[in-house]
């Protein structure tokens, strides 16, 4: 087979500074026109960073970058887009009340002779691109009324409908369900097929493994390696990325159970789920798993309060409770992590010391006044013991990278003293490095007779870390699993409902 | 780097830059400028305003808005109006005036919590319900004949500064510990970024926009005590088109209509700001439609630099 590998983007000796901080230095990467070239490396690696001076977010400070061979000045994104660049951030770049036609041609729709909207030529030609690609979407549906998996289906059908040379996917498989992500892969292969080059950022190394022809990697801004997928494995890419090997990556020192913690019976939402019944022990992990919109986050959101349930009973320490709404949860010792930090976890336009303190000001004041010696002391302790990486305690959390702002969000818990977590998806988006602290924290959690309720849609991570896991299933729980019976299939099986 | 790191920490200094030049170019233009009688003037013009962008700042920090303002600074100048008159003890008349005015905002708040209507429309209702009713109760006629004691207030001066100035950096002050040492004061930034965040890490929205509305409407209500007081008499008509005016105050002084930006400081300069180029420019006998131009041009102003400078920052 002649091997398609034409040089479409060379970026030579790219250097990139932000005040204080050397956030690229000297990057040299070059992509070819059908390959997936994957980006590795830890948040704050300059992966980012990389792919913003690409697409013309961010001007470089220094070097030269070659589009097909000519040298060229991205100056802004809509010259990256001139130029055949295109990336696919979720949720941003589609107008959700519009149909996918519409989203197709946004902007420059085929006209009539007379002038007005051909809208049997746009839902055509949109059908055809849709159809070319495999995709089971009418053209003429809105966008809302699709699957999160479908939309960002429709966003690379309108990235490839625009004749994009370069299409960068940035973590495209967080919010995907196994089979979804295996329609993704289907589909960037398409493309790779077509001569488009795919530059492929994930934390999953799987993922890479799996769709990859070429891997790069990086770590404090610099660009260690390039290597062939086929030459390397996940072992050698890891000890590159942070110096470290994988051998303990997802796993945790397990404790010895202890007693009773929460029990939930027959814990019942209709139209979400129905009749979940389990309990956890002090020093365990509970690991929930089941594919994305099986119900497992509207459980714990309903036992945290954030959302009613029909009827069933919740149970602390052996005492029934209820739980109104999470204020009641957060007094009763019970912590969330929502799944979605950015939008449920943080409040990002306020501090770092703001959102530590936010759930426990209460602790810290008298007659609603806030001390703000305290306020500081507190911020200043979480910051270092999970070694936040930011510059004070004043710093907006939006300047944060997602591992630190996943820190932050535990920092917020571990201040009101909560003695049962709820950790929805703690590790999706964040690198290698992130996630072993944020494991250590489990394991220091644990030792001190927390209890952990564990949803993840990743097996390796929940295989290593919950020591039971309740599958779930369109809402119905299909198993509890003990530790010593776990395997991907079983697992996979209950959760797909066989 | 030091430019950018005083920036962060001190968001305020461009206003208190461009207040500062203000202040020079216009005590050279005119001597009459820095005169005793003429800064009392200025402050004492812009308190009633002043008093009500306090209260507004936390509506508009918690990404709402309200339209009401006005209509609400009229209820209380009528009520307190007509309650002196019918005799009420002046210290009296005014709780009730206060308490009548901050209960609208509680409907408010929750007419915008429980029932999920847009602050935007539930105020723009509340503010044409408000003043129709101010109209009815008062036959639409301005309420007069009220104590004496009452109306010195607005001519009062202690320690050389105007009664009603002193009310004004009263709610300052209030408003500014509100903001940045009390729970309530947080609670307002961690909803104007993020409502469900925030109702996540336990903080109750509804009292809290209850609490929003109810002290916004509360400034509201000093302002139209401060009103009455001023004019003399209960005016139906008072405060008409004053939300716009508290809203650029607001805005100039730096807070977001997205939320979770802005701050008391801030809104103080932007008050003061916007007085002083009004005041300044009718010294100068500029055409008063100039000064509108010119008002107009630096709201915008202030939230282009704003956008401009987070490009920048990016």
């Amino acid at each position: 087979m002649k091997q398609n590998f034409d040089e479409i983007i060379r970026m030579e000796n790219i250097s990139k500074e932000f005040p204080g901080v050397k956030a690229l230095t000297d990057v040299s990467i070059s992509i070819n026109a059908g390959e997936v070239h994957a980006i590795v490396g830890e948040n704050g690696a300059g992966k980012s960073t990389l792919i913003k001076v690409m697409m013309g977010v961010y001007q470089k400070n220094a070097g030269d970058i070659y589009i097909s061979g000519k040298k060229v000045d991205i100056r802004n994104p809509i010259d990256a887009q001139n130029y055949g660049l295109s990336a696919v951030y979720q949720d941003v770049t589609i107008a959700r009340h519009l149909t996918v036609a519409e989203n197709f041609f946004l902007g420059k729709p085929p006209l009539t002779k007379a002038g007005f909207v051909n809208w049997k030529k746009m839902n055509n030609q949109a059908q055809d691109v849709l159809d070319e690609l495999n995709l089971d979407i009418d053209a003429k549906s809105p966008v809302k009324q699709l699957s999160v998996a479908q939309q960002e289906m429709v966003i690379i059908a309108k990235k490839y409908f625009e004749h994009s040379k370069i299409i960068i996917f940035d973590e495209p498989t967080a919010l995907l369900a196994n089979e979804e992500v295996e329609e993704l892969f289907s589909i960037i292969r398409r493309l790779k097929n077509e001569g488009v080059a795919c530059i492929y950022i994930s934390h999953r190394m799987e993922e890479i493994f799996e769709l990859c022809d070429r891997v790069s990697v990086m770590k404090d801004g610099c660009l260690i390696d390039t290597m062939m997928v086929a030459d390397t494995n996940e072992d050698d890419l890891i000890s590159k990325m942070v110096g470290r090997t994988i051998e303990d990556m997802y796993s945790i020192e397990h404790c010895k159970a202890g007693d009773e913690a929460m029990r939930v019976e027959g814990l019942t939402r209709d139209g979400y789920f129905e009749d979940i019944n389990f309990s956890i022990h002090q020093g365990e992990v509970f690991g929930i798993f089941g594919l994305v919109g099986s119900g497992r986050t509207e459980i714990v959101r309903a036992i945290f309060g954030a959302d009613k349930f029909d009827s069933g009973e919740i149970y602390l320490y052996d005492n029934k409770v209820k739980i109104s709404d999470p204020s009641s949860a957060i007094r009763k010792g019970i912590g969330l992590l929502p799944e979605d930090r950015k939008h449920e976890g943080l409040t990002l336009e306020t501090t770092v010391e703001n959102n530590i303190n936010m759930a426990s000001y209460k602790d810290i004041s008298k007659l609603g006044f806030i001390n703000l010696k305290k306020e500081k002391e507190r911020s200043l302790k979480q910051i270092e013991d999970m070694k936040i990486k930011t510059p004070s305690e004043k710093q907006r959390v939006i300047n944060l990278s997602g591992g630190n702002q996943q820190k932050v969000v535990i920092g917020k818990w571990l201040c009101c003293d909560s003695n049962i977590f709820i950790f929805d998806e703690p590790t999706v988006g964040i690198d290698v490095g992130a996630k072993s602290e944020i494991y250590r924290l489990l394991e220091q959690l644990l030792s001190e007779g927390n209890a952990i309720i564990m949803i993840s849609s990743y097996l390796p991570e929940i295989i290593g870390i919950a020591d039971r896991i309740m599958v779930i299933h369109e809402g119905k729980q299909t198993g509890i699993v003990e530790r010593g019976d776990y395997s991907e299939e079983k697992l996979l099986k209950l959760a797909s409902g066989l | 780097m030091l430019k950018k790191l005083k920036q962060s920490q001190f968001p305020e200094r461009n206003l208190v830059i461009i207040l500062v030049l203000l202040i020079v170019v216009l005590s050279i233009a005119s001597n009459r400028f820095l005169s005793y009688n003429n800064i009392m003037n200025l402050l004492r013009q812009t308190s009633i305003i002043g008093v009500i962008a306090v209260g507004m700042t936390f509506v508009i920090i918690s990404a709402g808005i309200d339209l009401s303002v006005g209509s609400v600074l009229a209820f209380s100048s009528i009520i307190v109006a007509m309650l002196m008159k019918a005799g009420v003890p002046i210290p009296l008349s005014i709780i009730v005036a206060l308490l009548a005015g901050t209960s609208l905002g509680v409907l408010m708040g929750i007419l915008i919590h429980n029932g999920s209507v847009p602050a935007f429309i539930a105020t723009l209702g509340g503010m044409t319900m408000v003043r129709g009713a101010v109209m009815l109760i008062s036959g639409a006629r301005k309420i007069s004949g009220l104590p004496p004691e009452f109306k010195h207030f607005a001519v009062a001066k202690f320690l050389g500064i105007p009664g009603m100035v002193w009310v004004w950096f009263l709610v300052i002050i209030i408003g500014f510990v509100i903001a940045k040492y009390t729970i309530f004061g947080r609670n307002v930034y961690a909803i104007g970024s993020n409502e469900e965040a925030a109702r996540l890490s336990g903080i109750k929205i509804g009292t809290n926009i209850y609490g929003i509305y109810a002290f916004c409407a509360f400034t509201s209500s000093i302002a139209g005590i401060l009103m009455t007081t001023r004019l003399g008499n209960g005016v139906p008509t008072s405060g008409t088109g004053y939300e716009l005016d508290v809203i650029a105050a607001v805005v100039v002084g730096g807070a977001s209509l997205s939320g979770a930006v802005g701050s008391i400081l801030g809104t103080v300069l932007g008050t003061i700001i916007i007085a002083t180029i009004r005041n300044g420019g009718n010294l100068l006998g500029i055409n008063p439609f100039i000064l509108d131009i010119l008002v107009g041009g630096l709201i915008v102003f202030a939230v282009l630099f704003d956008q401009l400078n987070k490009k920048n920052n990016r």
